[in-house]
């Protein structure tokens, strides 16, 4: 599904990626972790073709990305921090992005489901955080695309709503398609992914199940086992 | 925001020009007063506009960086929608009332469209200068400060340093170096362009018959609009070229 061979990243004097090697398959959750800062962020932007690498391949479903920016139709990615322009409306922007991609009637069971009707004829700068999160919830799952890139899906979401989104992502996976996570809530992760990816330092550190993580590092649950990972590492 | 400042900017040379006609009380002098706004206000304006709106809407281009689009494309768009507006607001809120004042049965009609056209060159000119400092700037501060810098220097600090020049080397004969410095600047290239059209040249004393020998001829004329596309066509280049590299 997506390869990447030998990643390398620096932003003026900060090494953020030194050679990543990564390959996910078709099909499940993966969820990458690590501590702040260690280049969650820009490995994903490098796949999306936003972070331009100084080093190394990436392929998408095949597709070599370096110069080609039609595999993103084949990616739903949804951004960390939700920056809409502030002087449109959920209704016009969700319009808008339809424009740009395909038609498509998914929004509407989206927009019940996160319960937006009330705020489609709002601009986007009137909204709150979660509120903001959820109308870029809907703008990602809108498409069918095979492979969805979610980079902190749970900010400033309520309860309620996080469970609707577990419900989806678990639908997404279903279906077949699959789903790369960032997030910093470990129960979250434990409940939804797969596997794990954990990077340090730009490299990655581990790649596997969690019953493998938790077996390599002696620790009888998920957030003690991350936990020892990292005070190993930086004690 | 960008329809909405284009809008202002609209009424703005309509009121100028009507009032510029109510004063004047004649074309071609209303053309003469116009020239010496234009020059020194469309790149100015130009200038703002572009960096302004680069920054305005740095969100919405991560949002359409992760979508299925060309990075030129985003970009040469985003140029295009400030550039061709302005030269829009410029192109009819002069030209409708110069139109209404009875342009087109006027002997003015050539001098106002070479008006007009070196106005819309100011204008793609200095915008797409103002989105290749916007580019390679990511603080907004140091971003508009340049931009400014640039216009200052290029509307009034050229001329004074081209002034200086001519001055210190007037032992020297000295008609190609300042057709060249002319050629090198769009504002001065401009100006020069409209006041010879406009046969004040006798005013110039003697660089002005050179100039009127040089620019006064068709192949001047084309040499000139030549160096203007020259100007729209590096600093677009460029913005393709640095938005293919940079890191979102």
């Amino acid at each position: 599904m997506v390869t990447i061979e030998n990643l390398h990243k620096k932003f003026g004097k900060n090494q953020v990626l030194s050679g990543v090697d990564l390959n996910i398959s078709e099909g499940g959750i993966f969820a990458v972790l690590g501590p702040n800062g260690s280049g969650k962020t820009t490995l994903i932007k490098s796949v999306l073709g936003m972070v331009i690498p100084d080093k190394g391949n990436i392929t998408v479903l095949g597709e070599n990305i370096k110069k080609n920016s039609e595999y993103r139709h084949k990616i739903d990615y949804l951004p960390q921090i939700a920056n809409f322009p502030s002087n449109l409306r959920v209704k016009e922007l969700i319009k808008m992005i339809k424009d740009l991609r395909k038609p498509t009637n998914e929004d509407e069971r989206l927009i019940e489901l996160f319960r937006l009707e009330p705020f489609l004829d709002k601009k986007l700068g009137n909204l709150s955080g979660g509120t903001k999160q959820k109308v870029n919830l809907v703008l990602t799952f809108m498409f069918d695309s095979p492979l969805i890139i979610l980079d902190e899906p749970t900010t400033g979401l309520d309860p309620i709503s996080l469970i609707r989104l577990k419900d989806l992502i678990k639908a997404e996976k279903a279906k077949g398609k699959t789903v790369l996570i960032t997030s910093h809530i470990m129960s979250f992760v434990e409940e939804i992914s797969d596997e794990i990816v954990f990077i340090l330092e730009g490299k990655i550190y581990f790649k596997g199940s969690i019953q493998k993580l938790k077996t390599k590092t002696n620790q009888p649950d998920f957030e003690h086992a991350i936990a020892s990972i990292l005070t190993d590492n930086h004690a | 925001m960008r329809s909405r400042w284009s809008y202002v900017y609209f009424a703005f040379y309509l009121l100028l020009g009507v009032v510029l006609l109510f004063l004047n009380n004649d074309l071609s002098k209303a053309v003469i007063t116009l020239m010496n706004v234009i020059i020194v206000l469309v790149p100015l304006i130009g200038t703002i506009f572009g960096v302004m709106y680069y920054y305005n809407s740095q969100e919405f281009t991560e949002l359409l960086l992760a979508q299925p689009i060309k990075r030129s494309s985003i970009f040469l768009g985003q140029y295009l929608g400030v550039a061709l507006s302005l030269s829009m607001s410029l192109i009819l809120g002069l030209g409708i009332p110069f139109v209404f004042y009875g342009l087109f049965e006027s002997s003015a009609i050539w001098d106002f469209s070479l008006l007009l056209i070196t106005g819309t060159f100011l204008t793609l000119i200095f915008t797409a200068l103002a989105f290749n400092i916007a580019l390679s700037n990511e603080n907004k501060i140091k971003g508009f400060g340049y931009a400014i810098l640039l216009w200052l220097f290029l509307a009034v600090i050229y001329d004074g340093l081209f002034l200086m020049t001519l001055i210190l080397f007037e032992d020297y004969p000295l008609d190609k170096v300042s057709l060249i410095g002319t050629m090198l600047n769009p504002i001065d290239l401009s100006r020069t362009l409209i006041l010879l059209k406009l046969d004040i040249s006798a005013l110039l004393g003697y660089t002005g018959a050179v100039f009127k020998q040089f620019f006064g001829t068709s192949f001047g004329l084309i040499v000139s609009f030549v160096m203007l596309t020259i100007w729209v066509v590096m600093p677009v280049l460029r913005i393709v070229f640095k938005s293919k590299k940079k890191d979102f």
